[in-house]
């Protein structure tokens, strides 16, 4: 195989296994954040107990989202070095505003949340909590400005490489790199804020599933009720309203793919010829003959989402060279299943809300068993919107512009297709290391793929085991007449506890 | 500010980036390394790896930031290292994930064949992390094949000669020293008597290796110390260095832990200053031609992201040394298991 696949594959593997954690993460520091504030502002010591239950799940999964980045950083320049050359001065600056801003505050607060209980005040306690989850959507900030800049590049010039004052020459051909003209414009460069946003409400979902997940268990078991109908409200109300702003925010994004990539788009919905587009709900692209099998479709539909208008024509993947299209069927699938997944949170979480006000949910065993599966849904779904991202920019690393005339048509060359300036965007097959082989990389693949593997069924392992082991009993002096002194004993026998909750030898 | 001096300013903040991160992820990775061989007991065992718990990840921090900075400030340089050195930085990923993840795992199930599997994995990722800092530092001043573009034609074995390893033995050896000190300050009672001995033990085969490497650079690498001859003043750090050095065993034995130390952070510090002067002003040196080395100023971005970075780090830089120092703060003196340790 050859090495640009290889190291696509390698990337997709090492991304999507990190990608697992930092929504996850993003998602839970904003209700932790919530539970400590309760906690502060009423006393309750129940809101104690969950925030340090959350805390400790929270710091295993951030230990292996720390583990699984570095990777990330390392791999723009082990595996795509030539795209780091080219990318450096305008990348360079929102990677290294990360490592100063994000992880710092994240990593240095993270000791005081795990470690500090006993050694800081609960308020101090509080201020670290909000660090941390603040480091986190810092560090989701220049992340994304990173990969929007890569789909609608702004805010700098393209320029021969300049060595000893003179443009470097290989094979005849001056190197060029992107250097930054505007800082600003570069950060919110057409595509950020919209993109930036739905991750966080992707992440939002995840998080708020997620305990959501867990609490179901612990109704359905009648353990912890108090603790899990506490979280479970929490949650529930994070969650429905992040999965109805998902869909307004995925349509707003659907616009600027539109307008910046519209290949894209047409790949997304395998829209093959230039006219007026239906909305496909179910179908199966057919490269080959060039339309969608066993489709199901609302008629005009694209076009109305794309023009509020059900005749306009959008433009479709014959006004572009084959050689310039995204795989269709990967970026349809992806696509439409994330869809779909966003479409089923919208409905469960508003059917358990109604049950919720009705005062049935509690009740309602098969919603909280579908309620514990569900968190898998969110997990795909982060995944799949990054899959789509990142299928439907290919050809390119770096997407080059396309021009649109006053009218709102697509420029195309003589030969009715889009005739893209090579030299503003970079292909993916020009972006690998030179330097490395195709043996070197499948090798580093298979270590990643059985490294990961374990860490995978570890973590799980040890996430099953601190959910069984389940919260702290309530022990304080005014609460130890309602609990009894069975729950004090036993939170004293407990002593021994690590971090996370299990037994110590 | 002109865009030659913003070029050695910013090879100068990357030494700073590097020294800060060898200092404080040098006593962790340090601990890893000797965690094998001082803790006895199981509860040794749980300290010395909560004597760095709260610690770690921050540390690590400097070398994620370092690899940022190099990425933004020095482009064809980061392209060429990392992509040159492309299976020693797998193992280096391999090692500190498996470093990461031991310190979280280990506690977490009460058995002992579990314990002793993440413990030899503490001891691995940090050991193979610590020799591949050092054999890339013998490389780096020794200099590795590259292209006109800058990029590697070498393979593998171009990249474990005997000195790069040997710079390798070295810093394993310091860490593990650096490491020692550290732990020594954190216990108490019968075990920091054992760490007394592997300090001791640390120095003496830190000296050795020092000693060989210092006279192998000397004879066999004329690049290391052709600056000198440009800034005479260079010589007043290798004359801290030596003193440096010279001064743990002797606050050993007067009984000064924290002042062996400090002296042991001076030796790490001066010793990546010399690594900067044998350096510049290249980043990467071609062994093969002179004119395809990677120089600071053909692998510099713009003058314009350059500023930038500046502007970043002086509005960051305070807020990260606030947060390091209250977090060292919070966690000082001896280290007391509680319910929240590892």
């Amino acid at each position: 195989m050859d090495v640009v696949l290889l190291a696509r594959l390698q990337f997709a593997l090492t991304i999507a296994f990190h990608y697992i954690f930092p929504p996850l993460t993003i998602g839970m520091g904003v209700v932790m954040v919530f539970l400590e504030a309760r906690y502060l502002a009423t006393g309750d010591r129940i809101y104690e107990v969950a925030a340090r239950f959350w805390t400790r799940i929270f710091a295993l999964n951030f230990a292996i989202g720390v583990a699984t980045g570095i990777v990330m950083e390392f791999q723009f320049g082990t595996n795509w070095a030539a795209y780091s050359r080219f990318v450096g001065d305008v990348f360079g600056s929102a990677l290294a505003a990360e490592g100063i801003f994000a992880f710092f505050l994240e990593s240095g607060f993270l000791a005081l949340l795990v470690f500090g209980w006993d050694r800081i005040s609960p308020k101090m306690h509080f201020f670290s909590t909000c660090m941390v989850a603040l480091g986190s959507i810092f560090s989701s900030v220049w992340i994304v400005v990173a990969n929007s800049w890569q789909q609608t590049p702004a805010g700098h010039h393209i320029v021969p490489l300049l060595r000893d004052g003179r443009p470097l020459v290989i094979d005849g051909e001056p190197v060029l790199r992107a250097e930054i003209v505007d800082f600003w414009a570069l950060v919110f460069n057409p595509s950020t804020v919209h993109r930036l946003v739905h991750v966080w409400i992707g992440a939002f979902i995840l998080g708020s599933f997620f305990i959501m997940s867990i609490s179901a268990y612990y109704l359905l078991r009648r353990r912890h009720v108090e603790f899990a109908r506490r979280s479970l409200e929490g949650a529930l109300l994070f969650a429905t309203i992040a999965s109805l702003a998902a869909v307004v925010s995925g349509h707003f994004q659907a616009r600027t793919v539109y307008r910046y990539q519209p290949a894209k788009l047409a790949a997304f919905e395998a829209h093959y010829r230039t006219g007026p587009a239906d909305l496909s709900l179910i179908g199966v692209p057919d490269d080959a003959a060039e339309r969608i099998r066993f489709n199901l479709a609302i008629p005009g539909g694209l076009s109305f989402l794309v023009h509020d208008d059900f005749d306009q024509p959008v433009v479709g993947l014959d006004r572009f060279r084959p050689a310039d299209r995204p795989p269709v069927l990967l970026s349809f699938a992806s696509y439409h299943v994330m869809i779909g997944l966003g479409t089923l949170f919208v409905v469960v979480t508003l059917l358990a809300a109604f049950l919720y006000w009705r005062r049935r949910l509690f009740e309602t065993r098969w919603l909280l068993w579908v309620l514990v599966f569900a968190v898998a849904g969110p997990v795909i779904a982060n995944e799949l919107g990054w899959v789509a991202a990142e299928v439907g920019r290919q050809p390119w690393i770096v997407h080059p512009p396309v021009a649109w005339t006053e009218g709102g048509d697509l420029v195309v060359g003589p030969d009715g297709v889009v005739s893209y300036d090579e030299s503003l965007g970079l292909r993916t097959a020009d972006a690998v290391s030179p330097a490395v082989e195709a043996s070197q990389v499948a090798a580093s693949i298979a270590a990643f793929g059985l490294i990961y593997a374990c860490l995978l069924a570890v973590w799980l392992y040890l996430l099953d085991k601190k959910i069984r082991h389940g919260p702290e009993p309530l022990a304080a002096p005014d609460a130890a007449g309602r609990e009894g002194v069975v729950a004090v004993a036993a939170r004293l026998q407990d002593h021994s506890d690590s971090l996370t909750g299990s037994a110590e030898s | 500010m002109d865009w030659a001096t913003l070029c050695v300013i910013w090879f100068a903040l990357e030494g700073v980036l590097l020294t800060g991160y060898a200092i404080l992820d040098g006593f962790d990775l340090g601990i890893g390394i000797l965690h094998p061989f001082a803790p006895k007991t199981e509860e040794e065992r749980r300290v010395a790896i909560n004597s760095i718990g709260p610690l770690w990840d921050g540390n690590e921090v400097w070398l994620v930031t370092f690899g940022g900075a190099l990425f933004a400030a020095f482009p064809e340089a980061y392209a060429t290292v990392f992509s040159g050195f492309y299976s020693a930085f797998m193992l280096l990923l391999f090692a500190l994930i498996f470093r990461a993840v031991s310190m979280e795992f280990r506690s977490k199930v009460a058995s002992p064949r579990w314990q002793r599997f993440w413990d030899w994995s503490f001891f691995g990722g940090s050991a193979l992390a610590t020799l591949l800092f050092g054999v890339a530092v013998g490389n780096a001043i020794l200099g590795i094949p590259l292209d006109h573009r800058g990029d590697f034609t070498g393979t593998l074995l171009d990249q474990l000669g005997p000195y790069p390893v040997l710079v390798g033995a070295m810093t394993v050896a310091l860490f593990a020293m650096h490491g020692g000190l550290f732990l020594y300050l954190k216990t108490e009672g019968a075990f920091q008597a054992r760490l007394r001995d592997w300090m001791w033990r640390s120095w003496g085969l830190f000296l050795v290796t020092y000693m060989l490497t210092t006279m192998y650079t000397l004879v066999e690498v004329p690049r290391a110390t052709a600056n000198f001859e440009h800034w005479p003043l260079a010589a007043a750090v290798v004359i801290v260095n030596v003193l440096a050095v010279a001064n743990i065993p002797r606050c050993l034995h007067w009984g000064r832990p924290g002042q062996a130390f400090i002296s042991s952070c001076v030796v790490i510090a001066t010793l990546t200053l010399l690594f900067g002067l044998a350096l510049y002003p290249n980043l990467v040196t071609a062994s093969n031609d002179p004119a395809n080395s990677v120089t600071i100023f053909s692998a510099a971005s713009s003058p314009k992201t350059l500023t930038i970075m500046l502007i970043i780090a002086a509005v960051g830089m305070p807020f990260v040394l606030a947060y390091t120092g209250i977090i060292y703060w919070a966690f000082r003196g001896k280290v007391r298991l509680d319910e929240h340790s590892y």
